[in-house]
């Protein structure tokens, strides 16, 4: 079995998942209650929260828990507007976010903000410029993702920062689901960032947790109201052994990351040279500096996305049609449609996204049954 | 030392069933169910078939439910999710001054957005009345949560009557059914509910999931907006390894078993009683009487003794027990449940007052120990 479908979920780590089993069988209090199993569940939930501030760079009260990467889109960008709307009710997206940041975008829009949507060229990549053009002086919030989920096109965030910076009192987020593990620290964190959402299930950690990058001193509505957890700022009762396993899987993560991304790079590029070498296939995520070196993103003319992923499944390897949280309805990809990627190609679609335990052998396997899949398209499609 | 936990209604440990359900199903299965490749599919299929489980257990359809990361998200998407989606039917919403913060602070919420809420007080006991609900209806009023069963004092709501009064007319009823639903039967047909939320962690289930009852008529806005999960109803890539653990705590649950375990926490509740006035340590009853009450939770007023003190003392003798709920997060603010049932923010019950809830870990012999404790520790400090 091959699985080349690392965007859409990890699979968890072995010590990882000893992790999550420890603390559910040992620190099992609420960490909230006052006697002493709630403080052993409160000071290794504050541990947690230490260790991913000295991972991520910035203060443990900076850091707070969330039940994934949604909860964070949608808290940072509904968050902004509720503590923000006496200053402005306009916001910027990309065009190109994940849903859980677009839909919140829409849900705010019916109910009276402004979004700009702000396009993307014709590779995938934000013009800074163009949200320098977008800025009002009602804007509240700019959000743009690091490494785009469909693609890997890792956006310009620095740049946007620098322009921001005019600009102290905008929220900038950026959504760092998909860059965790890639060396791609300084990229997706500038300085200027205000607001960065994580999720563990991308990194090798458990599912239905994550965490946001929430810089002291901005001001965030809260999504979550309830028993005043996370000081505050996100109620629920604490989901403490997937929060220290999440904690664990972000140290394991980053350890050797360049090495990491280096293996997934040369991984990818040898994809990319045999696939680009066939006629007939278009290439979206080429191997630059400004791509992330787990995605991987080509369509076969003529062929459907759905049928190039059937197709190898039969052959035991499995890749999504761009992403996974839009694959059921078989919607083509949103952010080759933003790319005005015609309609017909960008339902052919299909994605491969690497991690660092898949192997040489995998994609030498990858590159011997391909030719037979492709062959018979091309017969189908009248090209051989 | 040996530890006693009774703090049951602010997290409960994972039964054993549901560890090795949950290690399972962390190590196993790792699909995006949302894939539609064979891991996805697979997970899909888990998903459906924990979805029928949880149905069952409270005579839904598998379409009515919904996973959420726990009871607040349950509570907050079933109100704010109401307020936004019926606005043009009304501003107005009627709930109760002891409902669990996550109710409360989510009405407080919508408050300053304009929206009008009575929150209808409670009897000793800690109960309202369908006739209070009655009476407060009007033409405007959009939403109706009040919980089956209160987390610090365990006073049970007649939702079924509640029910049948709204039964014509346009208000969506919701309850948050966290602290009975592992206690109690469910059944939202004979409830009259639109909306009831669960959380995982209070029934031995795993923490950061729970679920949502919507009635297949109601129509909410969602609450987490993204991917197209939970039939468009709850963005976010399916927790399948605890939703499984979750159905597994649920399937545990049979009502055999519900029963079972009702009669086994009532009569520890009622050692606990009869041994504190063997001991004669002078207390009282906060709430409704103990077997009118949730069976596992024990309000009781120590008169004189100082929950603070207490619980201290109490920790350091190996005893969890909390004053009030966790869920103020480790501060210990006056509770608005017993300023509610005195009708009075200085009576001496509040601060002296500590909430005993029991488990399925807990022994008869344990409750003894835990009442000699308590009267250790009461005479100590009063002689
Ligand atoms: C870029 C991006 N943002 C947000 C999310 C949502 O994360 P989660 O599914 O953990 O809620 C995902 C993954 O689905 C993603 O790829
Ligand atoms: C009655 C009640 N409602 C809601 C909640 C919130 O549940 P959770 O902490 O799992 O979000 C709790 C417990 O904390 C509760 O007792």
């Amino acid at each position: 079995m091959i699985y080349f479908d690392n965007s859409a979920t990890t699979k968890i780590d072995p010590q990882v998942l000893q992790t999550y089993n420890t603390v559910a069988n040992d620190f099992w209090g609420n960490p909230s209650s006052l006697h002493g199993l709630g403080d052993h569940a409160l000071q290794l939930l504050q541990s947690a929260r230490q260790q991913i501030a000295d991972l991520v760079g910035c203060a443990a009260n900076e850091i707070y828990f969330t039940s994934g990467g949604t909860e964070g889109d949608n808290w940072v960008i509904k968050g902004t507007a509720m503590a923000k709307r006496e200053f402005g009710k306009h916001i910027i997206v990309s065009s190109v976010e994940h849903a859980a940041v677009l839909n919140s975008a829409a849900q705010l829009e019916k109910l009276g903000w402004e979004v700009t949507y702000v396009p993307v060229d014709n590779q995938g990549f934000v013009n800074p410029d163009d949200v320098a053009k977008a800025m009002r002086p009602d804007t509240v919030l700019v959000s743009v993702m690091a490494v785009n989920n469909e693609i890997g096109a890792i956006q310009p965030i620095t740049e946007i920062g620098e322009i921001l910076k005019n600009y102290p009192t905008v929220h900038f987020h950026v959504d760092a689901v998909q860059s965790v593990g890639k060396n791609l620290w300084s990229q997706v964190l500038p300085e200027r960032v205000d607001f960065a959402t994580f999720s563990a299930h991308k990194f090798h950690g458990p599912r239905g947790t994550g965490f946001i990058y929430a810089k002291k001193g901005r001001a965030l509505g809260t999504l979550m109201s309830g028993g005043g957890q996370e000081t505050n700022h996100r109620s629920g009762t604490e989901n403490l052994p997937a929060i220290a396993a999440m904690s664990k899987a972000l140290r394991l993560a980053v350890t050797d990351e360049a090495k990491k991304a280096q293996h997934e790079l040369a991984l990818k590029q040898q994809l990319v040279d045999f696939l680009s070498a066939l006629p007939d296939i278009t290439i979206f995520s080429p191997v630059t500096a400004n791509f992330a070196p787990h995605i991987l993103c080509f369509a076969i003319a003529g062929v459907r996305g759905e049928t190039t992923v059937h197709a190898l499944e039969a052959k035991d390897i499995y890749l999504s049609t761009t992403s996974a949280c839009s694959s059921r309805s078989g919607d083509e990809s949103s952010t080759l449609k933003a790319m005005k990627v015609p309609e017909k190609l960008a339902t052919s679609a299909v994605r491969i996204s690497l991690d660092d335990a898949n192997t040489q052998a995998e994609v030498d396997q990858f590159i011997k049954v391909f030719p037979t899949i492709y062959q018979r398209f091309e017969r189908m499609n009248g090209r051989a | 030392m040996t530890h006693y936990y009774f703090d049951n209604a602010a997290t409960t440990p994972m039964s054993p069933t549901v560890v090795t359900a949950m290690s399972q199903a962390l190590a196993d299965d790792f699909g995006n169910a949302s894939s539609t490749h064979y891991f996805g599919r697979q997970s899909h299929h888990l998903l459906d078939q924990s979805r029928q489980v949880i149905a069952n257990s409270i005579h839904a359809k598998t379409d009515e439910i919904i996973f959420t990361s726990g009871g607040t998200e349950g509570d907050n998407t079933a109100i704010s999710g109401t307020a936004v989606s019926y606005r043009e039917h009304g501003k107005h919403i009627i709930t109760t001054q002891i409902e669990h913060p996550a109710v409360l602070k989510t009405m407080s919420f919508l408050e300053k957005l304009g929206y009008d809420i009575t929150y209808l007080p409670v009897d000793e006991h800690g109960l309202v009345t369908a006739g209070q609900v009655k009476a407060a209806l009007r033409p405007d009023t959009i939403l109706v949560s009040i919980m089956t069963g209160n987390n610090e004092i365990g006073a049970i709501e007649p939702i079924a009557e509640i029910g049948a009064v709204l039964k014509n007319h346009q208000a969506i009823f919701h309850t948050d059914a966290v602290q009975a639903y592992g206690i109690l039967d469910i059944d939202v047909q004979q409830m009259g509910v639109d909306l009831l939320s669960i959380s995982g962690h209070k029934l031995h289930g795993p923490k950061g999931i729970g679920f949502l009852y919507m009635n297949e008529k109601v129509n909410l806005e969602p609450f987490m907006h993204g991917g197209e999960q939970e039939h468009l109803r709850r963005a976010g890539t399916e927790n399948i390894p605890s939703i499984i653990g979750l159905a597994q705590a649920v399937k545990d649950l049979t009502p055999a078993n519900k029963k079972a375990k009702r009669e086994k926490l009532q009569s520890l509740k009622a050692i606990l009683i009869a041994d504190l006035k063997t001991n004669k340590v002078d207390f009282a009853i906060n709430g409704p009487q103990p077997d009118q009450a949730l069976p596992h939770v024990l309000n009781i007023w120590i008169k004189g003794l100082p929950s603070t003190l207490a619980l201290m003392n109490l920790d350091l003798k190996g005893f969890a027990v909390s004053a009030g709920s966790a869920c103020t997060a480790g501060s210990l603010e006056p509770s608005h449940v017993l300023t509610a049932i005195t009708g009075d923010q200085d009576a001496p019950q509040i601060s002296e007052s500590l909430r005993v809830s029991f488990g399925d870990q807990n022994t008869e012999e344990s409750v003894h120990l835990l009442a000699q404790a308590i009267t250790e520790v009461t005479q100590d400090y009063l002689n």
